[in-house]
């Protein structure tokens, strides 16, 4: 996998520091060093955000130890605060950030891109194509980073991250020993006096810059003097030379594969750029390259002459959205004006007759079992009961699929990570104004450590007016399960003091009740009890284990079927409340009965259903 | 018989069904018998009941990129009728070789009426008449009678064994099952890896 070919990379260069908060697609560079350092040799964290992440991995750096730090494209928001003085700062052993990026937004809510983050701060900025490079980056970019002191990017995107190949394996180096912090003056380690900083930053780059022309990242793949010069990087080398090769136009198309994104190796892209005369730019998310290489010719136009491009400012690549081979052979059929049957038009349509009709999309959603679930159907139903418009302002992790069916589409407002207890406490400010509406914020227990405590300390401080709705399902688990401060295990396994998220909120001196969700009745009056508190601050707290960890640590519950007898089918007048409305996948309809049925394979046995059926129809019995 | 150079394999199923372990299963043996192998693999959102997909290259020659061409697909191993019959429409060929487990995963739709399901008879044909070699197996029924439907997955990856549409023997299958698996689960496991090869074995479709 291309985050463990970075881990390993960390490895062969001798890391001794590696910190993250989880981050799809992030998350395995950390969790594979995680597992190596349970041998003592290393140390990793899982850190309670980005920022402290980056910090703690500064301050590695700071005494003489390698370090490495990952986070997913938003994580790089979180810790740029920091970054945007680190890079003036400046590091002493090597430092390493890798970005990873979810183009297309897979498993994001945004799809920036990290890139223009290195060229903002001033930092270097690597970009692996293949498994091998990743790995090989990640090792150079410690000698990099050491080289010119300063920290160093390997921004990815998941189809490096998360796709797999062989790699060739280096000699892995033992970690510095003699960690030490000893400043040599009094401003080494501060980002005063900035401008002095800021044009050292800049000759760091400069030195990057020289190091970067002669990088084995970089080559060449074409004719002498190629018709269209394709310039590109990252995942998109792949697809490029698939392209290339599946319209047979390698005779007259030259690739460019750059590596190292910035500062560009001008001397080495010019020498390129000067041997043709139509430049096609294939990159994911943000024309980043594309105008970097313009800004290139811009000031060397007396010797390169007039070049035409191609690419996203042309409209031949997507402005948006992840490419893949097929999308790279359309935009180099269109810059060329050739064109090549991939699929058999016959074999296409065929199969669009045979298929067509029953391959509507899949959509995702809670899973069988899932607390979030059962938490938003007594949300949804205590909304209603409150009668005052209220609404829920919702946070980032499983439960944002609160915004579809299976969550009742009850969020109603999705940003970046603890904004949902930040957007309430102005919703409950509101009052003056001739607000009426009540707000509920969720969020879940690792993103209340992230970034929700300081938005709900505002609430408190300011006497905002909401109810904060914690759905602690004792996991980050969207991203894989990762432990954090409440669950009582470090990163590296260890037992950990728990740090309660109750008293937590209890210390603020506000309402705080707490609520198993399986229990729908106890929730739903918990939650109105709470939501008609009206003036201040209250908390209820919805704890349930995910129920994947569930299903890998304990037995199910309940054996649960459906009574044929009890269940009315199409003529009960719940519509098919439970496949419908509910939409556990755990319960399918059956056609040939006209009822409900239990999908065995997928079932939890976590027994919610039996409490929603209006005919008393789904009946559990204790396994 | 010359071997096509990349062989191109998805593996698609519903999230949830365990196609990125069997993908990762195929992947390390192939890698041990001296191939290039690149896996692309759906991870975190998508996995929560939505359509999932791996894509094996393989090549002696070279590493390939994480995605095929639409098209381009050798072998479909299918872990849920109709994912395979949205595969097979976008990567298939007259060509391909197509294995698959006729236990559905509703979609919402289909459980709220909105849309009919195709039955097994349906799917059988459809799976014909897009491939050149196809086989349709109740494997969540296997993996039941078995014991537990967590073991669908091994039975359809002895089924893609079996099939021989990949370079790939089971002896080789079952080392990497016995390196990669806890003991305890060892032996099930290999019985269900054995009980999804003799379901295939006799028909095979040749490398």
């Amino acid at each position: 996998m291309g985050n463990e070919a970075i881990a390993r990379g960390a490895l062969e260069a001798g890391v001794g520091f590696a910190a993250a908060y989880p981050g799809t697609p992030s998350s395995e560079v950390i969790g594979t060093l995680a597992e190596v350092a349970r041998d003592g040799e290393i140390y990793a964290e899982w850190s309670v955000n980005e920022k402290v992440a980056m910090e703690t991995a500064a301050a590695a750096s700071f005494a003489g130890v390698r370090a490495i730090v990952a986070m997913k494209q938003n994580g790089l928001n979180v810790a740029s605060d920091f970054l945007m003085t680190l890079n003036l700062t400046g590091t002493k052993a090597g430092l390493v950030l890798a970005a990873c990026d979810d183009p297309s937004a897979l498993s994001s809510t945004n799809e920036q891109d990290s890139r223009p983050f290195a060229k903002w701060a001033d930092l270097p900025l690597l970009e692996p194509a293949t498994f091998q490079e990743a790995k090989d980056m990640t090792r150079w970019a410690f000698e990099l980073s050491e080289e010119i002191k300063n920290v160093c990017l390997v921004r990815t995107v998941t189809r490096v991250s998360h796709a797999r190949g062989d790699v060739r394996l280096g000699e892995r180096m033992p970690p510095s020993k003699a960690a030490r912090f000893a400043p040599t003056s009094p401003v080494e380690f501060a980002s005063i006096p900035a401008p002095l900083k800021h044009h050292l930053m800049r000759q760091k780059l400069d030195k990057a810059r020289e190091m970067y022309e002669s990088s084995p990242f970089n080559w060449y793949v074409g004719p002498e003097r190629p018709g269209l010069l394709l310039v590109t990087s990252g995942a998109c080398w792949f697809y490029s030379l698939e392209a290339v090769k599946a319209l047979g136009v390698g005779d007259s198309v030259g690739i460019l594969k750059l590596g190292t994104t910035w500062p560009l190796p001008e001397k080495l892209v010019q020498e390129h750029l000067a041997r043709t005369e139509r430049v096609l730019v294939v990159e994911e998310v943000a024309p980043f390259l594309e105008g970097n290489l313009k800004e290139l010719v811009g000031e060397n136009v007396a010797a390169l002459g007039p070049l035409t491009f191609y690419g996203k400012r042309s409209g031949h690549v997507p402005d948006s959205g992840e490419l893949n081979p097929d999308a790279v052979i359309r935009a180099l059929s269109s810059v060329l004006g050739v064109e090549k049957a991939r699929v058999a038009p016959e074999y296409a349509q065929k199969a669009q007759e045979l298929t067509g009709a029953h391959t509507h999309m899949r959509a995702i959603g809670f899973c069988a079992g899932c607390p979030h679930r059962a938490t938003f159907w007594s949300l949804k139903n205590v909304l209603k009961l409150d009668g005052r418009e209220g609404f829920v302002t919702g946070d980032i992790g499983c439960y944002t699929m609160a915004l579809g069916p299976t969550g009742f589409f009850q969020l109603k407002t999705v940003q970046a990570m603890g904004s949902g207890v930040g957007l309430a406490c102005g919703f409950g400010k509101l009052g003056q104004t001739g607000f009426e509406q009540p707000a509920v914020a969720v969020c879940g227990d690792s993103t209340f450590f992230h970034a929700a405590i300081p938005a709900l300390i505002n609430g408190v401080y300011n006497r905002s007016n909401f109810t904060l709705l914690i759905l602690d399902n004792q996991a980050t688990a969207m991203t894989g399960f990762q432990p954090h401060p409440g669950t009582g295990m470090t990163a590296m396994g260890e037992a950990a003091p728990v740090v309660d998220i109750e008293g937590v909120c209890r210390s603020l001196g506000i309402r705080v009740e707490v609520t198993d969700p399986f229990d729908l009745e106890g929730t739903t009056q918990k939650l109105l009890d709470l939501m008609r508190d009206d003036g201040a601050v209250r908390v209820l707290i919805s704890k349930r284990t995910c129920a994947l960890v569930r299903a890998r640590e304990e037995k199910a519950a309940y054996k649960v079927h459906v009574d044929t007898e009890k269940c009315l089918g199409d003529n009960c007048g719940c519509a098919r409340l439970c496949t419908r409305v509910f939409q556990c996948p755990g319960i399918i309809w059956d056609t040939e009965t006209g009822t409900a049925k239990i999908d065995e394979v997928i079932c939890s046995g976590c027994g919610v259903c039996a409490d929603i059926c209006p005919a008393s129809a789904i009946i559990r019995e204790a396994a | 018989m010359k071997e096509k150079d990349p062989l191109n394999v998805i593996v698609t199923g519903v999230g949830g069904q365990g196609n990125v372990l069997i993908s990762q299963l195929i992947g390390k043996a192939l890698v041990k018998g001296g191939y290039h192998v690149t896996i692309g693999e759906t991870y975190g959102a998508s996995q929560r009941g939505g359509a999932v997909m791996s894509h094996l290259r393989v090549s002696r020659q070279e590493q390939y990129g994480p995605f095929i061409p639409e098209g381009q697909a050798d072998v479909i191993l299918g872990l849920e009728p109709v994912e395979t019959m949205r595969v097979l429409a976008q990567y298939g060929h007259p060509g391909v070789v197509v294995i698959a487990n006729s236990r559905p995963v509703y979609t919402v739709a289909v459980t709220t009426g909105l849309a009919a399901y195709p039955g097994t008879e349906e799917v059988a044909r459809t799976l014909e008449e897009l491939s050149s070699t196809s086989w349709l197996i109740n494997a969540t029924e296997i993996a039941l009678e078995m014991g537990a439907s967590i073991l669908t997955n091994i039975v359809m990856a002895g089924a893609l064994v079996g099939s021989q549409a990949l370079p790939l023997g089971a002896e080789a299958f079952e080392a990497e099952l016995r390196e990669s698996l806890p003991s305890d689960r060892l032996d099930l496991n290999v019985k269900a890896f054995r009980r999804g090869l003799e379901e295939t074995k006799e028909r095979g479709a040749g490398p």
